[in-house]
């Protein structure tokens, strides 16, 4: 599948594994997201039977947020799975952030 | 984006954790979840197109606004403090609506259900199959300002705005199994808002108290083992006052965490407080309803660093509001928007995704940059702390001199004799605006009004000598804690 254009808000899920993320923001041009080696599914679309790759199954984290080194993406991981999320074949890491006192 | 996804992913993760408690009642996760369901079936079922609540804190609150989000519908947390009139002139607005409430006179188009049978029949199920709808934009919640200056405004919040909020400052689930808050805001509060949002995407138990006492707050937190606490200053002030009167030991050791915010904390507060407590770690939290709670914070390492420090620039900072959060921009501009630097006092600007400055029938204020007028006046020291110098509406203008009340209250109150001051703006047919200051002195303690307009004439120029000086018992305060300079203005033009 070719790369397809996203915008916040989006919620999206894998097709071969459990990870489900929602994306926060992304740049203008179109991107090849994916999960688990195979490209990420939006609304009701089904996969192609296709199962996880091995090489790409360093799991994914409920509550964390994704972003590539350049800090041009954010998704947040809305429920953790098998897949490693990928864009254009790089995997995307959790952003560190630093923890905030809680003021609530 | 809808803030239901917050609780489905709780309820996901942690099902069984618990996830609130008030008065002997408890709902897990996964029961909250189910509620907020069957809460939104309810209004749906009745056509409302808000969800109002009108009722002292509850497990129906975090209910209702889970269910509205849900229902893809307004949760309008409504102060059950305000006069009759003004609670009916309310209600007219939110019109048609379910509402929870006790009470049984109401303005067509609304249907009212006491808190407890709307909580029980919201946990009785229903609603399982909806899904959160993820409207562009959708308002997750409304909140009338409080008024002091006219008729109150209706504050407008999309869920894009608290998502912003807690995504950029909680941690999901980062809360330990055993960490519970015990919350004492009101629910039509942001800050009543805010604690449901961040303690359930932190998977922190919440812990009700709906009539804040000292002594009832103390034995609740003992109880329950409390972590972590939100507090306005006024409530911390009764605490410490309490534990000062009764010579009774705090006795929290479970309490890690104490944030307060909301209004100004009187720098004999803190002080106090964190002698009394001194393993906690103390946050302040500055934050308005426009800006979906908290956008600047004082840490507790600054908390520390400042009541340690000997360096006056440093130990000044117990009185600030700390630094922005990541995710906001701060600026301050002067009266013709102009950029100014460190040490420059002007008006405080923000911006960010969680700020959405925007009320009914006005729009957003934010200027085509995306920054919002606080309306706050301040300044911020060579390393960014912010400090606030009260509202923009509270400057006095004497004789085309703008003269902010902060500097003279900062004045009067290292005064040993005064306790608490409020400096206000009365009608001088002279100077068009003159300078009036209501003192409330230290217990026993004396002052010549003289006295004290000496020590502003020592300190600052002529033109900020309080011209007119009152002793009074007290200052009125609302119950959140801020003091209603309005009222006094008003006792001095009178």
């Amino acid at each position: 599948m070719a790369a397809r254009q996203y915008k916040a808000g989006m919620k999206l899920k894998s097709a071969v594994c459990d990870t489900q993320i929602m994306v926060l923001r992304v740049p203008a041009e179109p991107l090849d997201l994916r999960i688990g080696g195979a490209p990420a599914l939006a609304g009701d679309e089904a996969g192609d039977g296709a199962t996880i790759d091995p090489a790409l199954a360093g799991g994914s984290l409920t509550g964390k947020r994704y972003t590539d080194a350049e800090e041009t993406m954010e998704f947040l991981c809305t429920k953790g799975g098998e897949g490693t999320i990928t864009v254009a074949g790089r995997e995307i890491g959790i952003k560190q952030a630093k923890a905030l006192p809680s003021s609530d | 984006m809808n803030i239901f996804m917050l609780l489905e992913m709780a309820a996901d993760a942690m099902p069984d954790r618990v996830a609130l408690v008030c008065d002997g009642e408890s709902l897990t996760y996964g029961e909250l979840l189910t509620a907020a369901k069957g809460a939104a079936a309810l209004a749906i079922a009745r056509g409302a197109e808000r969800l109002a609540f009108l009722d002292i804190n509850g497990p129906a609150a975090p209910v209702a606004l889970f269910g509205a989000a849900l229902a893809g519908i307004p949760y309008v947390p409504i102060n059950y403090r305000l006069t009759e009139p003004e609670i009916a002139a309310l209600l007219e607005r939110v019109s048609p609506a379910l509402l929870v409430s006790g009470r049984s006179a109401v303005p067509a188009g609304i249907s009212a259900i006491a808190a407890g049978e709307f909580l029980a029949l919201a946990k009785a199920g229903g609603g399982e199959d909806l899904v959160a709808p993820d409207e562009e934009r959708g308002i997750a919640v409304e909140l009338f300002t409080s008024g002091t200056t006219g008729v109150p405004k209706a504050a407008i919040l999309r869920h894009d705005n608290l998502l912003a909020y807690i995504l950029g400052t909680v941690e999901f689930m980062g809360a330990d199994e055993g960490d519970a808050a015990i919350v004492t805001v009101p629910p039509y509060h942001i800050a009543g808002i805010s604690a449901v949002l961040s303690s359930i995407y932190a998977g922190r138990r919440m812990v009700q108290l709906p009539n804040f006492d000292a002594g009832g707050w103390l034995a609740l937190a003992r109880a329950h083992g409390i972590s972590n606490a939100f507090l306005v200053p006024t409530m911390l002030q009764r605490i410490v006052e309490h534990l000062d009167a009764t010579g009774e030991q705090a006795d929290l050791p479970a309490l890690r965490a104490l944030a307060y915010g909301g209004g100004k904390m009187p720098l004999p507060v803190i002080e106090r407080a964190m002698a009394l407590f001194p393993g906690v770690d103390f946050t302040n939290a500055y934050g308005l309803t426009e800006t979906s709670s908290t956008i600047c914070l004082l840490d507790p390492e600054a908390h520390r660093a400042a009541a340690q420090s000997d360096d006056p620039a440093v130990r000044r900072r117990l009185g600030s509001v700390g630094r922005p959060l990541p995710t906001v921009e701060l600026a301050i501009r002067d009266e013709d928007g102009r950029l100014l630097g460190p040490g420059e006092a002007g008006l405080v600007f923000v911006r960010g995704d969680q700020v959405a400055g925007e009320y009914h029938g006005l729009g957003r204020q934010t200027d085509d940059d995306g920054w919002f007028p606080t309306r706050d006046r301040g300044w911020v020291d060579e390393e960014g702390f912010l400090f606030l110098d009260g509202r923009a509406d509270d400057v006095i203008v004497r004789g085309g001199e703008n003269i902010s009340p902060g500097e003279i209250e900062e004045v009067l109150t290292s005064h040993p004799a005064v306790a608490e001051c409020a400096v206000v703006a009365m009608p001088d047919p002279e100077w068009g605006e003159g300078v009036a200051a209501a003192i409330v002195l230290a217990s026993g303690a004396q002052a010549a009004a003289e006295e004290l307009q000496a020590l502003v004439r020592g300190r600052l120029r002529s033109s900020r000598v309080p011209q007119a000086i009152r002793f009074v018992d007290e200052l009125p305060y609302n119950e959140t804690g801020k003091l209603l300079r309005r009222v006094i203005r008003e006792q001095f033009a009178a």
